[in-house]
């Protein structure tokens, strides 16, 4: 009688020591990581609450939330915190507006559509600081193709990002030209895989195409929209180098974004508390913007599948 | 033969024969210019070997932080005479101005040990010195055992000898007898004015001679040459915009910065004499400078003169310099004028800014990195680079009277000598040496482009901006 005899496996003896440890040794790694990301996020809370120059050794010390507190009574800060907000609302809904009309136009399948999309993606792959400076070129009053454009028109003293009251719509526009594209290819891409079915009922039926895309493409888009306008928000909160790339955050102080001025008060002023101060608050709008926005992505998500 | 031309230029460099003689012979035997100049730089290194022990460090290596700039393109053109006059090996990272003084406060401020020495600029010796990133180093100068006794600290320029070097003491003197040496003037640029000699002969105007007539020749210039604008000064929201043409002017008419009273600082921008002088430059901004004046840079003030975008420049005697050569459009049209704002001043005033050589107090090997910064500011060096490059402006006064670099710079760029002469004396750091420096001079500027865009009535806001920085200085402890 041939009998296959099944080997059984070895017996692991494991102690109990390392069946016990084991869960912790398997999370090792991404606990490192943790601990990688953390250090320098608790370094800049630990700089926030010093008095702390370097060219003022002597001064340095814990003066607790001071720095905190300081911006409460300064105005430069109301004004930092004013720029950066409107900045980026201001762009975010130029580039989602653009964005979402490219997309719509784009949507149908075919060859001139994809080259066309895939020609739109070119100023994403551009340096913003590059973007910057080309803009700044083509801007310049006195041999930028933009301004010899205007006088064209009838405007010949178009200053841009001289002038206090067209700077922020100067890299306005340099931030809409680098991210539009952004948002257009993720919209492309949400409405390419919208289900067919809703829309084609609707066409039997003979809705009016408003009614089609307030009612039935923009609600199934919005998961996509906001999942967009987070990514562009948070980056356009933290703007630096088109702004300072393009007017270091002048004239005067019209354009002194979070970024800008941290990276002057660090590397000018060498001011590291206040510097990581203003991070600080910086990651805390941020935080915030980021829950209110997951929070409302989720919930979409669950009304999308039927989940009460 | 080749001893006797080598005799005659080590002669030559040791004093023995005048440099009418050393034409003469170098005639007679039929020298090549090329060759004449590979003698001379060999006869001037024998000449610094000499009676001192410059291969102490020989195998060391030694590594330098450069800022892209014609002073360092000369240094590196004449490496090899250090390298093999010392025995020593020397490396560099050269990095353009715009980020050049980030990478130096990030390699000083993590204690790096990767550069021995560096180009600074004397503003920034404020913050590296009391932050004791950099050395002191009147311990080497003043050292015989560590310094060439041909070294010749004196010839240096005075006026950039203390600006280079400050105790410490927020509003104190420059160059006080208790000060600290920080760094090693390497280069120079005084503020003065170029001008475009054709667009002046156009429009008929004469060089201006203090502000007032400053103001009236750029207006005549933007207004007859319908093109060009009148006056380029810089314009970024940056303390680079006050400290060339600005501050030459302003410093002057005897304005200051700041007042100190018993060690206390106070702004002394909202002076009576300080508004009148702000009102006229801003006024000069607005009728005659760039329409992006707020963008302007150096860089932008010196290209708009050489493309023919703007009649004169009030800005660093050097930019004009540049250029009036290689491939400018208006090469060789370019003049130089000294320039004092105030009618009643007896000569010009202008602020310097000053190119220098500190080292790294964080380095491991500040003998031999001290070696290399006496070779480059040596007065051998510095004529190499005055004679064969573009190492303008020096700071020794033995190099500004050597002849071959006299003749070269006034046959290919006349007018210039004249200027840097008139000038010289009156030129130094008008600022107040303060570890606030770049903060305040930064919303200066800050304010000075809300003037011109009129968003601030100039009166009332120099009255606030002096307020702000009144409250900036007592929060750190100087006011």
């Amino acid at each position: 009688m041939n009998s296959l005899a099944v080997a059984k496996p070895p017996l692991v003896k494991q102690s109990r020591f390392l069946r016990r440890a084991l869960p912790y040794f398997l999370s090792l790694p991404a606990l490192l990581i943790c601990i990688g990301i953390l250090i320098p996020f608790f370094t800049a809370v630990y700089y926030s609450l010093l008095r702390y120059r370097l060219n003022l050794p002597a001064m340095k010390g814990f003066i607790w939330f001071d720095n905190y507190l300081n911006f409460f009574t300064d105005p430069k800060f109301w004004n930092t915190l004013q720029i950066s907000l409107v900045y980026a609302g201001l762009t975010v809904v130029v580039e989602l507006l653009l964005g979402l009309g490219i997309a719509l136009l784009l949507q149908k399948r075919s060859r001139l559509n994809n080259f066309i999309s895939i020609l739109l993606l070119l100023p994403l792959m551009t340096a913003p600081a590059l973007a910057a400076l080309m803009w700044k070129l083509m801007t310049n009053p006195n041999f930028g193709i933009l301004s010899y454009l205007l006088t064209l028109i009838g405007i010949p003293d178009m200053r841009w990002g001289s002038d206090p009251a067209t700077a922020l719509l100067t890299v306005t526009l340099v931030d809409v030209w680098v991210y539009t594209p952004f948002i257009m290819i993720l919209l492309l891409a949400g409405l390419r895989s919208l289900p067919p079915a809703p829309f084609e009922a609707a066409a039997l039926d003979g809705v009016p195409r408003s009614f089609v895309f307030f009612r039935i493409t923009l609600p199934m888009l919005m998961p996509y929209i906001l999942t967009a306008t987070l990514f562009r928000l948070l980056d356009s909160i933290q703007q630096f180098d088109i702004v300072y790339a393009m007017t270091q955050g002048g004239p005067g102080d019209t354009l002194l974004v979070f970024q800008v001025q941290a990276y002057l008060d660090f590397f000018q002023a060498t001011n590291v508390g206040r510097s990581a101060a203003l991070m600080i608050i910086l990651w805390a709008i941020t935080y915030v913007l980021s829950n209110i926005f997951i929070k409302q992505w989720l919930k979409l998500r669950e009304k999308a599948h039927g989940v009460t | 033969m080749y001893d006797k031309e080598k005799g005659l230029f080590e002669d030559f460099v040791a004093g023995r024969i005048s440099r009418r003689d050393l034409l003469k012979s170098t005639g007679r035997l039929g020298l090549a210019a090329g060759a004449a100049g590979v003698l001379m730089t060999a006869a001037q290194t024998k000449a610094m070997a000499a009676d001192f022990d410059w291969m102490k460090f020989k195998g060391s290596k030694i590594k330098l932080l450069l800022n892209k700039h014609p002073y360092a393109d000369a240094m590196i053109a004449n490496i090899d005479a250090f390298k093999s006059m010392t025995g020593m090996d020397v490396s560099w990272d050269v990095f353009p101005e715009d980020v050049y003084f980030d990478k130096v406060t990030a390699a000083l401020s993590s204690g790096s040990t990767e550069y021995d020495a560096f180009m600074t600029g004397a503003y920034m010796t404020w913050t590296y010195g009391p932050a004791g990133w950099i050395t002191d180093l009147n311990e080497y100068i003043k050292d015989p055992t560590k310094t060439h006794p041909t070294y010749n600290w004196d010839d240096v320029l005075p006026g950039l000898r203390a600006s280079t070097s400050w105790n410490g003491v927020p509003g104190a003197e420059l160059g006080s007898a208790d000060a600290k040496q920080w760094c090693i003037p390497w280069g120079y640029e005084l503020n003065n004015l170029s001008y475009n000699k054709k667009m002046f002969d156009k429009a008929g105007v004469q060089p201006p001679k203090n502000l007032g007539e400053m103001v009236e020749t750029s207006a005549k210039l933007q207004k007859d040459l319908g093109g060009p604008y009148g006056i380029g000064v810089r314009g970024s929201r940056s303390w680079a915009s006050i400290h060339p043409g600005f501050l030459s002017g302003y410093a002057n008419f005897g304005e200051k910065d700041f007042s100190v009273t018993d060690g206390k600082l106070k702004a002394a921008m909202n002076s009576a004499g300080s508004k009148s002088f702000h009102k006229d430059w801003v006024k000069m901004i607005q009728d005659s400078g760039p329409k992006d004046w707020a963008n302007y840079t150096w860089y932008q003030v010196g290209t708009d003169l050489g493309a023919g975008a703007s009649a004169m420049i009030f800005d660093a005697d050097i930019l004009g310099y540049f250029m009036n050569g290689g491939d400018n459009k208006e090469a060789g049209n370019l003049g130089y004028a000294p320039f004092a704002a105030n009618p009643a001043a007896s000569a010009p005033t202008p602020n310097v800014w000053i190119w220098s050589l500190a080292m790294n107090n964080a380095g491991t090997q500040k003998d031999a990195a001290w070696y290399f910064m006496q070779w480059a500011s040596s007065v051998e060096h510095d004529l190499f680079g005055a004679r064969k490059m573009n190492f303008v402006n020096p700071v020794r006064a033995s190099v500004w009277k050597d002849e071959e670099f006299r003749g070269r710079i006034d046959k290919s760029y006349p007018g210039y000598l004249n200027q840097h002469d008139v000038s010289a004396p009156g030129a130094k750091i008008y600022f107040t040496a303060q570890p606030l420096f770049f903060d305040l001079t930064t919303l200066w500027s800050e304010n000075l482009q809300k003037m011109v865009t009129k968003e601030i009535p100039i009166d009332e806001g120099l009255d606030a901006m002096a307020a702000e920085m009144d409250k900036k200085l007592a929060e750190a402890g100087l006011g």
